[in-house]
């Protein structure tokens, strides 16, 4: 079996239009959702998905939000650090203030208001384009921060100023609090993550996504044609930050447990959700997985190779790690920077063609 | 006023056989200035349903400027635009694309990151009507709704002859192969007005001529109505039914190829006349 489409006529434009094209992706991805749902959940311990799997999951919805915005719209945010912190004192106040209600429901209605703050802080990106807008937006992010800080309501009043996430379950399993088992917080971030990539995917490859592509290769071209700039923009952000505050709603209460805004949605989680989606690819699905996975496994896997391997001081190993990192981030735009999306892309379409590749 | 009745008033069919119909596009004194310059200075013509109209003239007489002016993106100061027998009030571009009227640049402006499948796509963006909602679930409405015009857009590839770069992305191609795309984006749209800006420009003699052919193709099967700018000249004659001639923002002739010829003013602009 090789991996090629020669053969694999289609039929029918439905045929020809599905996400894997090719029998072997189709393959791969059943085996890939196979293993994550009936395989993983019996061999995960605390260490793996408090280390890999929840960051990795929930980054990875980050990404996905950040890569429709920055990635498919064009539209650049340093704001993703400020929307998940929305996204996660959503999800706190609506679990202290209606308890009784499934935490499902309130993860996702804390999107929908993260969506709509999304909306009123792009607002100016129908005046403003690039690097102008992404000053508006780290705008949004500092702003956010400091409101969540000053302004006591938004997290009850506590003494220290943090916010703690209640036990709450769903069927019956618990998923968010310290009694939390390993398996049931993968769980919650695996179904989050399965069905908001299947929706990306159904956004950006029907209409909605050809706009907002529109809008980024040609603003001008995309208007006369009849896209509606103001409408594809903000729906860009409101889909965006849907995400972005999906993501920050798990982070706090399923992955952190217990969070502080500066603490946890800083500055810094919107340059680290940004890096996800250019090392991974702009404009790609895949690419925002292999971005999250990058940015997550990376500092995981030096560690255990530094401290673990080499046995070096855990500090020392630490600042190694961020250098590492770093210098890794930079060969990484040189060489290739159109992220790990294309060198998949690439290394498919030399597939295709292998052993002739003539 | 200008009423659906004698839109239809007086058609008449060409020497080939074609039925050329009431008025589509009446531009009536139109006067745009950029602060003190006079880009297009009290012009009037009309667009009749199902011909070929082209807008000629020297380098910055004003045609860019006219047809610019045509799909709403400059806002002229004088004079009004009727669409199909109604005066069209101050609208944003992507509300004129909704009426109907689809347009090609001087300067191919197409999705580079996009294929050409999804560009053609893009210009059946009018004709969908999926919400976001419907578009995030995909089964269903959006489903069908992107088989359906998939089919419309294909039919337009296979007429323009680009199957074989369908899912290319659109920046790596050649430029004519461009141009083409970026027509048949405009045509998958079906609008009742099509704007070409330069459809010829910079290609040669074949490329010249597969380009009219789709003109006229297009304007012969489809019964699309089109406004083109050209330098070409022979093209322009070739092709078109009824000519605008433009110099230095002001309408210097209209009519039949064969008129404007013998026009004296179009003489005088294109060759040039001794000022004494």
């Amino acid at each position: 079996m090789f991996y090629r489409e020669a053969g694999d006529f289609k039929t029918s434009y439905r045929d020809d239009s599905q996400t894997f094209p090719i029998r072997l992706d189709r393959m791969g991805y059943y085996v890939l959702m196979f293993v994550a749902f009936l395989v993983v959940p019996f061999f995960i311990n605390d260490y793996w998905v408090n280390a890999v799997f929840a960051p990795f999951l929930i980054y990875a919805i980050a990404a996905l939000g950040l890569n429709i915005l920055t990635g498919y719209a064009g539209q650049v945010s340093l704001g993703t650090g400020g929307f998940m912190a929305v996204g996660a004192y959503a999800c706190y106040k609506l679990m202290t203030g209606f308890p009784e209600v499934s935490i499902v429901i309130h993860i996702i209605l804390a999107g929908g208001i993260t969506a709509i703050v999304g909306v009123a802080f792009g607002l100016p990106s129908l005046r403003i384009k690039g690097f102008y807008l992404a000053v508006a937006t780290l705008a949004a992010q500092f702003f956010l921060v400091w409101l969540f800080n000053k302004v006591p309501w938004f997290y009850n009043y506590s003494a220290s100023g943090q916010i703690n996430a209640p036990e709450r379950s769903v069927f019956g399993v618990i998923v968010t609090g310290p009694n939390t088992e390993a398996w049931a917080k993968y769980m919650i971030c695996l179904v989050f993550v399965v069905v908001l990539a299947w929706v990306a995917r159904n956004l950006t490859r029907g209409m909605m996504g050809r706009k907002w592509m529109g809008i980024r290769d040609m603003d001008i071209a995309a208007e006369i044609i009849g896209v509606n700039p103001l409408m594809a923009k903000l729906s860009a952000f409101a889909v965006s930050s849907f995400f972005v505050g999906i993501a920050g709603a798990l982070f706090f209460a399923v992955y952190l447990g217990a969070a502080e805004a500066g603490e946890a949605f800083g500055i810094n989680k919107s340059f680290l959700i940004l890096f996800m989606i250019i090392i991974g690819g702009l404009g790609s699905i895949f690419g925002s997985f292999a971005g999250a996975a990058f940015m997550v496994l990376m500092p995981v896997f030096l560690k255990n190779v530094l401290v673990g391997g080499m046995g070096w001081p855990t500090d020392l190993a630490a600042h190694f790690e961020f250098m590492i990192v770093g210098g890794l981030i930079v060969l990484f735009l040189i060489v290739e920077p159109h992220g790990l999306a294309q060198l998949w892309r690439l290394t498919k379409e030399k597939l295709r063609l292998w052993p002739f590749p003539h | 006023m200008t009423t659906a009745t004698d839109m239809n008033a007086d058609s008449y069919v060409t020497a080939d056989g074609r039925t050329i119909g009431g008025v589509v596009m009446d531009l009536k004194n139109i006067t745009l200035r950029f602060g003190g310059v006079v880009a297009i200075k009290d012009i009037s013509f009309d667009i009749r349903e199902g011909e070929i109209r082209a807008i000629i003239g020297p380098n910055g007489a004003g045609k860019s400027s006219m047809l610019n002016v045509i799909s709403g993106f400059y806002k002229p100061q004088e004079g009004e635009v009727w669409f199909r027998g109604a005066k069209r009030p101050p609208m944003k571009p992507y509300q004129v694309a909704r009426q109907g009227l689809a347009r090609t640049f001087q300067n191919i402006a197409l999705f580079d990151g996009m294929t050409v499948l999804d560009n053609i796509m893009t210009g059946r963006l009018n004709h969908m009507k999926a919400n976001i909602f419907q578009q995030a679930i995909w089964k269903g409405k959006a489903e069908r709704e992107e088989l359906e015009n998939r089919e419309i857009c294909e039919k337009v590839i296979d007429f323009l002859e680009i199957q074989h770069i369908r899912k290319t992305p659109v920046g790596r191609l050649p430029y004519g192969l461009k141009k083409r795309v970026e027509l048949a984006r405009a045509l998958a749209a079906q609008p009742s007005l099509l704007l070409l800006d330069e459809p010829m420009a910079g290609m040669n003699v074949e490329e010249k001529e597969d380009m009219s052919r789709f003109i006229l193709d297009m304007n012969d099967e489809f019964g699309t109505t089109i406004a083109l700018i050209e330098h070409d000249m022979g093209v322009v004659m070739d092709l078109s039914d009824r000519v605008v001639v433009m110099d230095y923002g002001k309408k210097i002739g209209d009519g039949t190829p064969d008129e404007v010829r013998n026009n004296q003013d179009v003489i005088d602009a294109y060759l040039g006349v001794a000022h004494d």
